[in-house]
């Protein structure tokens, strides 16, 4: 690889300072003990406490999945600390009561906590660690009789609705990595939009990890009525360390007749150095189930951060005539590692899905896609498309699609395309002799091979995540 | 055309290049001035299109000795995208495939940067789809090129109107053709140089790199230059494409040699 290709990917982690608040963190190491104080901590329900036990019971006779095309060490749970909270100076009653400290973090890293704020018109739930310490608008939101706000919050405000729907999608059992977050979630957003009600601003979920030897477990739930609909916006940054911290996170959609849930996500953890020292492991489960007859359930996704990405962001398409979308850019470079992609699960009659998903390697990165099309015999004229075109820039990095697909029931239609190609040294100079640099040729050729999915994002994400691929990006061509 | 007084714009002296080590120029000299037009000939591995590409500047090819002026500067000190800014172009032999990149936007891209340079207005969007089907049409081009991806899925000759059209688009003061005509029919080749022919003024200039003489049916040279093994070996007015047509590239080598002896 050119050094200019080398310049352009290599561009420094812009989130990568850590916050110096003192927070109140649970001893490292996990058993039962660590549950009930996590539970505990949260004055929760019996019924909850349970739910963790049992998952956690689950959790010690399962196994990591050997079947991820990534590598990385066993991962040591009894070092790691599954609860971290900055301490509060005293009960919140307003954002203007947060920790001066918290506030400036979030304002440098964008997060708008302020409801004056530059980004205004969108609702912020702003996760440090193992809690939420903000949620922005949700007045507002209450007037048309939605909930927004921590999980946490949820179990004790609405415990009816948590209880109704946590696990229904992800059941605690469903793998490994679901099983230990249903044990030790500790906070994250939920948000329950009534019947016929279209939400009227984009809701936003930040999540920020601290703590060098915490792991962040959330669990997201997510409900829109009948006829209701929601665009919701998820963004991740953690500091810099030379450790891996652990990410195991858990979101659950419903989406009832007619609802429609839009989930974006632009994930930027960090990644580790150029050598492959530290990073985020992120191991998630995001699944949404399209219940209802004409619900629509659409996952799009800018994954450039964390070390290791094992994710994803599947559909089960219960309801007939419902939709299921995924939209997928996924980008590694050094010795970042990405096995992602989706499960399209057709069980309605009708039903359709749409798979887009691109991935870019630079550097010795390592990049999966890995997608399951099921149409179940049940399903009769269910309709899937997917497309996956992956990119490579130099020459130590690699590729690879997984696509598995069962049919069984005959009148549905799968097509499946996939395409590789690689920014070359030729195109560079083509780019050079019309008088364009190499930089401004490379922001072209990716924004234009993500071109797709961007199109899905909400505009400001949208120029977020160009943003960020250019940062990302520079100096891996040439 | 050849001017009286018209100033060199290209003055290459005892070029020597490799390519992988191999060295495949072994001094060349050549001066090409304003509103000429310069057609270099030969076989297969003569060393045509390395000098082309030595020109634009590709990396894969090192100068290993001599000089290039271009208006009179080291053309060397620059870096490829500074010598097409500066008025260099090169009309691809095999244009590449950007997938996923719009061709008006590429387009508008190198027309902007090269307008920058000169200290010229940049066009928007719209004020630039005006200009470029303008420009469409000297090639009879369909519009919708503009919004298909660069060259990619593209017939062999609409690759090469595509070049052409970045030439009327960029007016370079210096258009080097590398083989432009090969891959096209009969019909394309006359457009394609009735295009190279309407661009052509008294302030540019032309080198045509090509196997054949059938393309300066079209384009009429003012020199023919004879290229073997790395070297101008013989130049001529157009009669010597004529005469290179009937007697073959083997007839200027017997006689090089002879007149040098060997």
């Amino acid at each position: 690889m050119s050094a200019v290709l080398q310049n352009l990917v290599n561009q420094p982690y812009k989130h990568g300072f850590v916050t110096e608040i003192e927070s109140d963190v649970a001893p490292k190491g996990l058993n039962e003990g660590t549950i009930r104080l996590i539970s505990a901590k949260k004055n929760e329900p019996e019924w909850l406490l349970e739910f963790r036990l049992k998952a956690y019971q689950k959790w010690l006779t399962m196994e990591a999945p050997q079947w991820p095309n990534i590598k990385y060490p066993k991962i040591d749970f009894q070092a790691i600390s599954y609860y971290s909270a900055p301490k509060p100076r005293k009960k919140l009653g307003s954002m203007d009561e947060v920790d001066p400290e918290l506030l400036r973090t979030f304002e440098k890293l964008g997060v708008p906590m302020h409801e004056r704020a530059v980004l205004a018109g969108v609702a912020v739930d702003v996760i440090f660690d193992s809690v939420s310490v903000a949620t922005t608008y949700k007045q507002k939101l209450a007037e048309v009789g939605i909930i927004f706000g921590s999980i946490s919050e949820a179990v004790h405000t609405h415990p009816d609705l948590v209880r109704q729907y946590l696990g229904t999608v992800v059941p605690i059992g469903d793998n490994y990595y679901a099983a230990l977050n249903s044990a030790v979630f500790t906070d994250g957003s939920f948000c329950f939009i009534p019947k016929g009600v279209k939400c009227p601003m984009d809701l936003s979920t930040y999540f920020r990890i601290n703590t060098q030897e915490s792991g962040q477990f959330e669990r997201t739930l997510i409900i829109a009525e009948e006829g209701a609909s929601v665009s919701y916006l998820e963004g991740c940054t953690a500091p810099r360390f030379d450790t891996n911290q652990l990410h195991a996170a858990v979101v659950e959609l419903i989406a009832h007749d007619n609802a429609d849930i839009k989930y974006s996500t632009v994930q930027n953890w960090y990644a580790g150095d150029e050598n492959g020292i530290g990073g985020i492991f992120n191991f998630v489960t995001k699944r949404g189930l399209a219940k209802g007859v004409n619900s629509r359930i659409s996952w799009t996704q800018v994954e450039t951060g964390s070390a290791i990405t094992w994710k994803y962001p599947s559909c089960v398409l219960q309801g007939d005539n419902s939709v299921g979308e995924f939209y997928s850019v996924a980008v590694t470079n050094n010795y970042q590692q990405a096995d992602t992609g989706t499960k399209m699960i057709h069980l309605g009659k009708n039903t359709r899905s749409t798979i887009v998903s691109k991935g870019i390697s630079a550097g010795h990165s390592n990049n999966s896609y890995r997608g399951l099309v099921r149409i179940a015999p049940t399903a009769a004229g269910a309709r899937n498309y997917s497309q996956c075109d992956s990119m490579l820039i130099g020459d130590q990095c690699s590729a690879s699609t997984f696509p598995y697909i069962q049919v069984r029931n005959n009148s549905a239609i799968v097509e499946h395309e996939a395409s590789t190609s690689k920014i070359g040294e030729d195109q560079l100079f083509y780019f050079a002799q019309r008088g364009i640099s190499n930089e401004e040729a490379v922001s072209m050729i990716i924004n234009g091979f993500c071109k797709d999915v961007f199109q899905q994002l909400p505009m400001e994400f949208a120029v977020e995540a160009t943003k960020l691929l250019g940062f990302k990006l520079e100096g891996s061509v040439g | 055309m050849i001017y009286q007084n018209s100033k060199p714009l290209l003055e290459v002296r005892g070029l020597r290049a490799t390519v992988n080590g191999i060295e495949i120029l072994k001094g060349i000299d050549l001066t090409v001035r304003s509103g000429e037009v310069h057609a270099i000939m030969g076989t297969n591995g003569s060393g045509k299109s390395t000098f082309a590409k030595v020109l634009a500047g590709h990396a894969a090819y090192v100068v290993t000795g001599g000089t290039v002026a271009f208006e009179g500067k080291n053309l060397f000190e620059l870096a490829p995208e500074e010598r097409a800014r500066a008025g260099v172009f090169l009309a691809f032999q095999y244009p590449i495939e950007i997938p996923g990149v719009a061709n008006n936007q590429f387009l508008r891209l190198t027309y902007n940067t090269v307008q920058a340079q000169r200290g010229k207005d940049e066009l928007d969007p719209l004020e630039f789809d005006d200009f470029v089907r303008e420009k469409m049409k000297l090639l009879e081009m369909s519009p919708d090129f503009l919004d298909r991806s660069v060259n990619a899925g593209f017939s062999g000759g609409e690759k090469k109107r595509n070049e052409i059209l970045q030439m009327a688009l960029l007016e370079p003061l210096l258009a080097i053709l590398d083989e432009t005509d090969s891959g096209l029919d009969i019909d394309a080749l006359r457009i394609v140089a009735n295009g190279v022919n309407q661009l052509a003024t008294k302030d540019n200039a032309i080198i045509l790199v090509t196997h054949y003489q059938r393309l300066l049916n079209y384009i009429v040279p003012d020199y023919v230059h004879v290229m073997e093994s790395g070297r101008i070996i013989k130049t001529g007015g157009k009669q010597l494409a004529l005469d290179l047509e009937t007697h073959g590239y083997d007839w200027v080598s017997i006689e090089q040699r002879a007149a040098a002896g060997v």
